[in-house]
């Protein structure tokens, strides 16, 4: 029974992202979209709690919004999968619920 | 202010682009203000850090790609874009992962010189104090 997490608020900017993680359940899967895409980055002040905090969860971006961002691919997190548009509608129609962050 | 009627304006950007449409209406107003001959200055810091990196391709997500417009702010005498070092850092950037953005120096034969000028927090805030117009996005 497990939920996907949408977040769609910049890490730096707002506790979204931090509450998201501190809600979901182990085994959910969390979506970085939009401008949440920064929660997914390496080597910032933001990488190790989200890493630390997403331990037992599964964490996904959405490329396209990586790329829009000039944020290079080398540069999302290991333990992050990147994902398209349709992998998005998948795991939106596989999950038993989706929750959005906004 | 200056006794020659010019104000010194700045542009505050602490949003990242895209996500909401603060920093491409900031740009907007830059544009728009630049017609009117005031000493102009643009502040990034915060997650605004995140309108100048270079690379960004927005073909993905259906949305325009504003980021070549800063190399135009030179062609309009704005020239002075202030880089927060703390908030790069904190978002694991350095300069090197923004746009190399130039202006040409009408004073010194049209030479090719950065606008982007990093500096520190404390910097960032004396910039700011020596303002007579601060516009926030």
């Amino acid at each position: 029974m497990a939920t996907l997490h949408t977040v769609n608020k910049s890490p730096f900017q707002t506790q979204t992202l931090i509450s998201c993680l501190g809600h979901a359940k182990a085994g959910d899967s969390i979506l970085m979209i939009e401008d949440g895409v920064y929660g997914a980055m390496s080597d910032t002040a933001m990488a190790e709690v989200v890493a630390g905090m997403g331990a037992d969860k599964k964490l996904f971006v959405l490329a396209a919004d990586v790329a829009a961002r000039g944020i290079d691919a080398g540069r999302v997190a290991e333990g992050v999968t990147s994902v398209d548009y349709e992998e998005f509608v998948d795991m939106a129609a596989s999950c038993d619920r989706v929750q959005n962050w906004l | 202010m200056s006794e020659d009627g010019v104000k010194k304006f700045l542009y505050v950007n602490r949003k990242a682009p895209y996500g909401t449409i603060y920093a491409q209406e900031a740009l907007e107003v830059v544009l728009i203000g630049a017609a009117f001959d005031q000493d102009v200055s643009l502040a990034f810091l915060d997650d605004g850090v995140f309108q100048l990196t270079k690379g960004q391709d927005t073909k993905g997500v259906g949305l325009k790609n504003f980021s070549p417009t800063f190399n135009a702010l030179g062609d309009y005498e704005v020239t002075k874009l202030y880089v927060e070092q703390e908030s790069l850092d904190e978002r694991g950037l350095s300069v090197d992962d923004l746009q190399d953005i130039q202006y040409e120096d009408e004073d010194d034969d049209w030479a090719e010189k950065p606008s982007i000028i990093v500096v520190s927090r404390s910097q960032m805030a004396d910039v700011m104090a020596e303002q007579d117009v601060i516009l926030s996005f």
